[in-house]
């Protein structure tokens, strides 16, 4: 693993280096010009409208950035937001109803079909009646969700495309870039936790979900359109994905596992339930370790950089910008190698559950 | 709260995108890329081996042809040794043959002049008794006068035999 980040990050890492000692003016003298505007700017708001300026509160901000959203947000333009809608569906007191979310126009009208009226309160759908909402909007973490797919489908199936190019199976184009990507999954993840034997099977598994919480990691990172979006950071799709490798773990283990987990051989009888218990909430402790650690790693990534934008805007003053721009800078390369590094410890430990689950001692099993 | 607080759309929408996704790439992507890679590791095998052939191959060519050259070698030295066996026994059989010639040829020579030698005795053992008998006859034909005379004659012909 450690050939692969440092050749994606040591070149990074190096560039900001070399160049810190020119960047740092340049940013001091930016920020220097910047301090005078806003300075005035909200002189001449306290002269004009007195104390209603707004107040700038980074928790809200920065859960608004890492929350799911009805709709992909773009810009602010005159003080509107302008983003793109996406569709709202919802089932809620025996309809089904279909709508886009810019009927809500950012949460200031509600929209009434039928005998339901729809509300937007801070990102969640309420029926004003109070039936209870069952969201199946196209957020836009599904809608981020697509792009990745969409991006992930032009660039792997691009990659077999460019295999069936040469008679050798040489890698052309694209494919060059993913297959020791590919290969690293397969060499590297694959084959030892799970065998030679039966690692085939899980390969699209394992290939699909590393580069989708890569892909999703790394667009994440990506502040405007098509980024932005808290997809692996939303504990909603990391469960998903988790449950899929309990899922795959459990209808794959072998007599030794089930026998192992549910009545434990070769230990007094009376340990027995205990261990049973132990082991029985180990099948749910380890899918729920790997949704829980990409969560919450991403999403901490999230929140820091945004703190530390944020910092710009509570004390009212660019100058901080000095110190936190670095600081977002420094951490937007670290959250490059958390991107990568989340997406193999997914990938590898959802291998090795399956490989654990999948292993047979024949020697053992018959002295015990 | 809420950030903990899974959300059923999300689920849902996340299941439905990942398990078509997986599906579509397994079919178009995977499936083909791992194919390649195994057909390509397969033929890099096969190339290996088909080397490592050949090289074995080459190896066998390139010892029986030492053999062969080894073989010609030993031939050569059997060969060489044996004309010089015949060179020497040839040598050695004419020495011996020239040996036996220069004895056998000595031998006659030895005995020729033997006989030679006895042929010559005899011939002046009978001319010697010839003279003797010529000169027996003159002394006793002249009449001796004197002792002198005779004496002198006397000497006279002993050193004609002398002479002869």
């Amino acid at each position: 693993m450690r050939p692969l980040f440092e050749a994606l990050f040591v070149p990074l890492i190096v560039a900001v280096h070399r160049n810190i000692v020119r960047i740092v003016p340049v940013l001091f003298i930016v920020a220097s010009l910047l301090q005078i505007q806003p300075a005035r700017a909200s002189q001449d708001h306290h002269d004009g409208h007195g104390e209603t300026e707004e107040q700038f509160v980074p928790t809200e901000m920065i859960m608004h950035h890492i929350a799911d959203a009805h709709d992909w947000h773009l810009w602010d333009w005159q003080g509107h937001p302008v983003s793109i809608p996406l569709p709202v569906i919802v089932y809620s007191n025996g309809q089904l109803d279909v709508f886009l979310s810019s009927a809500f126009h950012h949460g200031e009208h509600s929209v009434t079909i039928g005998n339901n009226e729809y509300t937007l309160n801070h990102g969640h759908i309420e029926e004003v009646s109070g039936h209870p909402v069952y969201d199946f909007s196209i957020t836009r973490n599904v809608a981020s969700m697509l792009v990745v797919s969409l991006l992930m489908f032009l660039i792997f199936v691009g990659s077999a495309r460019a295999y069936q190019k040469s008679e050798r199976r040489i890698p052309a184009g694209i494919a060059k870039f993913t297959e020791p990507l590919i290969l690293y999954v397969k060499d590297e993840i694959a084959i030892p936790s799970i065998g030679e034997a039966k690692y085939k099977r899980f390969m699209p598994y394992l290939l699909t979900v590393f580069f989708f919480i890569w892909i999703n990691n790394l667009l994440g990172l990506i502040p405007f359109f098509p980024g932005g979006s808290n997809v692996t950071g939303n504990i909603a799709v990391t469960m998903t994905l988790a449950a899929f490798t309990m899922i795959l773990t459990n209808i794959n283990g072998s007599k030794y596992y089930w026998q192992h987990t549910l009545w434990m051989p070769g230990i007094p009888v009376p340990v027995r339930p205990i261990l049973t218990i132990i082991e029985v909430a180990g099948i749910f402790i380890k899918p729920v370790a790997l949704m829980i650690r990409l969560f919450a790693n991403i999403t901490a990534g999230h929140i820091i950089i945004l703190s530390l934008i944020s910092l710009i805007f509570i004390f009212q003053t660019s100058t901080i910008a000095l110190v936190s721009v670095p600081f977002a800078v420094f951490m937007n390369i670290l959250e490059l190698l958390v991107a990568a590094l989340q997406a193999f410890i997914f990938t590898l430990l959802s291998a090795l559950f399956i490989g654990i689950a999948m292993e047979d001692h024949h020697e053992e099993h018959e002295t015990a | 709260m809420e950030l903990v607080t899974p959300g059923i759309g999300l689920i849902f929408w996340t299941t439905i995108v990942f398990l078509v996704l997986v599906w579509l790439l397994q079919k178009f992507a995977w499936k083909p890329i791992l194919n390649a890679v195994n057909d390509r590791e397969e033929s890099i095998t096969k190339a290996l081996d088909a080397a490592e052939e050949a090289k074995k191959e080459l190896e066998q060519l390139q010892a029986s042809n030492e053999e062969l050259l080894r073989e010609a070698r030993e031939e050569r030295d059997r060969m060489l040794k044996e004309a010089r066996e015949v060179k020497d026994q040839m040598i050695s059989e004419a020495k011996g043959k020239a040996r036996e010639e220069a004895d056998f040829l000595m031998k006659q020579a030895r005995e020729s002049i033997e006989s030679e030698k006895s042929k010559a005795i005899m011939e002046l053992k009978n001319q010697v008794a010839e003279m003797s008998i010529d000169i027996a006859g003159k002394i006793l034909r002249e009449n001796l006068t004197s002792d002198e005379s005779q004496h002198r004659l006397a000497e006279k012909y002993v050193n004609d035999i002398n002479l002869n």
